[in-house]
């Protein structure tokens, strides 16, 4: 008898993954608990293809608002992104930058609110100090990969600093620029989701609208945001972008005042573990202990639990989905017309942040796991269906390929998977840091703890569980990386 | 005349593999050198080897150009006197090039016929236009030495005859690697011959044809 072939390692973790994700799955709550959700959801649906631009005069502000954060939060995050790129060979650099990048948009405004409050530097913050920490990381690798023949003619004798800007900045330079687009797509996602903690951005009004039944507002809002989006690349020019960055910076409501005394008490009080500030003799050490094990077995170990189970679903969920999402909008498989329709669908998922999705699905069924597993599935299946999709335009069939299910099976599956697994290694840690902010919205993740800990005012146990979940990302990153190695996974498509 | 190079039995590689042994070698100010050989034999490596001595005061012309991609053609030349400018004019000029150092550069670039291609990208040029535009740049450095790997294999022999001879005008040492045996005879005045990473013939070009390379090329 033939001995079996042996299951190849790309089989076996995938195999793995789905296997966890099914456990996950299984002990998921996954109930709808309102009364009438598919009455709401047709109301939704309703307002939904009946858009009401009229509806509020607040639809220009919200949208200029959100724009105004984008575009100076992105701004922020390239400038100290770039300077630290030049700094990555230090160990603290890149560290730090890994730091900062593996806490969401939503934590760090959560943050600067208590520091700055409403004012516009804790919008800017919020998108621009993990952005910098993306950044940083990307805009090394570029210029790592830049072409060191030059480096080798050029005459001895030169500065280091020429040397940079003549031969490694000028190839790296398009890579920025397309790199920086991509960000302020992301920067305008983060902008509009800020307005849910407070900032005057889409969010804000979204949620209001929301909350008041206001569908076909909320359908305006949603449109004209897609439109920014779609429309970037004919109004974001390189010779108006002083322009709008000057114009940002005027209409925001700088006029908010914060108080000095306010931030000082926050680093050097408020965010101390509680005994050890109320320390009054003999058991500190003692209180410490109870004090860290409530934290951590009581918050941050259940919150870790129910976002790595999310995730994972989330994860495996993306995959499944993108492969239904890539073949619409590749030309193997349909002609011009269909395809141009699946382009518009998939535009309009991953435009969609997952929060706001994630949001909607939760007004209408209740706080469960499923409008979190079906927000952060549809958007990201939707990013990395995209891209797989326009990757299989640069596949070559022979002519006398088959056809139908038969070509998606045996001719562009077997292309596509190991770079489609790549990718959804890439957004592994993505999509983690967004599992763990839903928890705001209610479901039991970390982010549900941290939420609650601001709330309270317990300024020292919402900032332990942001580290726990920066410490739970960056060991994810770590876990993907060394599977991306260990399959040779790579891929050269932006995903961050 | 004093030496350039003095090599005695030197060694070189490439990517940890001894390629040149027993290396021994004068260069005097004023030869005009022509490297010959199969290729692999060891050419590259003795190139660079020599411009590891003389980088303060020789210009290299690498096989593969070592241009940069996305710059024009009067940025790549103008990299050749990137050590002698401040960092502030060489920020100057990659922002908005100073009109004194473009009619410099417009001079060296006037005899390879380059001069409409000034403000080009040289992703965009093609192969014989990228090789002139690295030889512009050999030319604008100021030292007197040149280093050129194959440095006219893709421009036609009217153009070859022509660069060498600009070549030949405004630095004072010369050493060319070359394929074509009759070019490089015309060119030199004396001539190496490479062959299983030694050097096999080290003579003047007076009175030589090609036929006399042949050994070279036999096994």
């Amino acid at each position: 008898m033939d001995s079996p072939r042996p299951r190849s390692p790309l089989f076996k973790t995938t195999m793995a993954f789905v296997l966890i994700a099914l456990a996950a799955t299984i002990f998921a709550d996954l109930e709808i608990s309102t009364i009438h959700p598919w009455v709401e959801l047709k109301r939704l649906l309703l307002g939904v293809v009946t858009p009401d631009f009229y509806a509020t005069d607040n639809l220009g502000g919200a949208l200029v608002y959100t724009l105004a954060f984008a575009l100076l939060g992105v701004a922020f995050g390239n400038i100290f992104g770039f300077v630290l790129s030049l700094l990555f060979f230090s160990r603290i650099v890149r560290t730090g930058c890994a730091f900062v990048r593996s806490v969401h948009e939503l934590f760090w405004a959560l943050i600067f609110l208590q520091l700055f409050g409403l004012s516009p530097l804790t919008g800017i913050l919020a998108i621009g100090i993990p952005y910098a920490g993306i950044i940083a990381k990307v805009y090394a690798e570029i210029l790592e990969e830049a072409d060191p023949a030059p480096l080798q003619a050029i005459p001895e004798g030169t500065s280091r600093a020429s040397a940079f800007i003549f031969v490694r900045l000028p190839d790296a330079w398009s890579h920025f620029k397309t790199y920086s687009m991509y960000r302020l797509e992301c920067g305008l996602r983060s902008s509009a989701v800020l307005g849910f903690v407070g900032l005057p951005t889409l969010g804000f009004h979204l949620e209001s609208a929301f909350s008041q039944g206001l569908y076909s507002e909320v359908s305006a809002l949603l449109i004209l945001f897609y439109f920014i989006i779609a429309s970037m690349r004919v109004w974001m020019r390189r010779a108006m972008l002083p322009f709008y960055l000057v114009g940002a910076a005027a209409i925001l409501p700088w006029g908010l005042s914060f108080s000095a005394e306010n931030i000082w008490r926050f680093l050097t009080h408020d965010i101390v573990p509680y005994p050890l500030r109320t320390a009054d003799g003999g058991d500190v050490m003692a209180n410490m202990g109870a004090w860290l094990h409530t934290m951590l077995i009581d918050q941050a170990l259940p919150g870790a639990i129910a976002t790595m189970q999310l995730t994972m679903i989330a994860l495996v969920g993306t995959g499944l989905l993108t492969l239904v999402f890539f073949p619409l909008i590749s030309p193997l498989l349909f002609k011009r017309p269909a395809r141009t329709l699946g382009h518009a669908f998939l535009v309009v998922i991953r435009s969609t942040p997952e929060y706001i999705l994630a949001y909607v699905l939760l007004q209408l069924w209740g706080p469960s796991m499923l409008p979190a597993i079906i927000a952060l599935t549809l958007h990201n299946a939707g990013i990395i269906g995209h891209l797989v999709g326009r990757y299989t335009e640069t596949i070559k069939l022979r002519v006398d390929a088959c056809t139908g299910i038969r070509r998606y099976g045996y001719e562009i599956l077997p292309r596509i998977y190991r770079q489609m697994l790549a990718l959804l290694f890439y957004r592994w840690e993505v999509i983690m840091r967004e599992t763990a902010i839903l928890g705001i919205l209610g479901i039991m993740t970390l982010g549900f703890y941290v939420d609650s800990a601001f709330a309270d005012l317990r300024f020292d146990r919402a900032i332990l569980l942001i580290l726990v979940t920066a410490l739970l990302n960056i060991a994810v990153d770590i876990i993907s990386r060394r599977i991306r190695s260990r399959l040779r996974l790579q891929t050269s498509m932006e995903v961050q | 005349m004093t030496p350039v190079f003095d090599l005695t039995n030197e060694s070189a590689g490439y990517r940890g593999a001894t390629v040149l042994t027993g290396v021994t070698l004068r260069v005097t100010t004023g030869e005009r050198i022509a490297l010959v050989g199969e290729s692999g034999v060891g050419k590259s490596t003795l190139l660079r080897l020599l411009y590891g001595q003389c980088r303060d005061r020789a210009s290299l012309i690498p096989q593969e150009f070592g241009l940069v991609q996305s710059l024009t053609v009067f940025h790549n030349v103008y990299m050749g006197q990137l050590h002698e400018h401040s960092l502030w004019r060489n920020f100057r000029n990659l922002l908005r090039p100073v009109q004194q150092d473009v009619e410099a550069v417009r001079d060296v670039l006037d005899g390879l016929r380059l001069e409409d291609k000034l403000f080009s990208t040289v992703g965009e040029l093609s192969g014989g236009q990228q090789q002139r535009t690295a030889i512009g740049r050999a030319l604008y450095h100021t030292g007197d030495i040149v280093l050129g790997d194959e440095p006219v294999s893709n421009v036609d022999e009217h153009q070859a005859r022509r660069i060498l001879k600009i070549l030949g005008e405004r630095k004072k040492t010369c050493i060319l690697a070359m394929h074509d045996r009759a070019l490089a005879l015309d060119f030199a005045d004396r001539l190496i011959g490479l062959k299983g990473g030694q050097i096999v013939l080290d003579e003047p070009t007076a009175g030589m044809t090609p036929d006399d390379l042949d050994s070279l090329y036999v096994h």
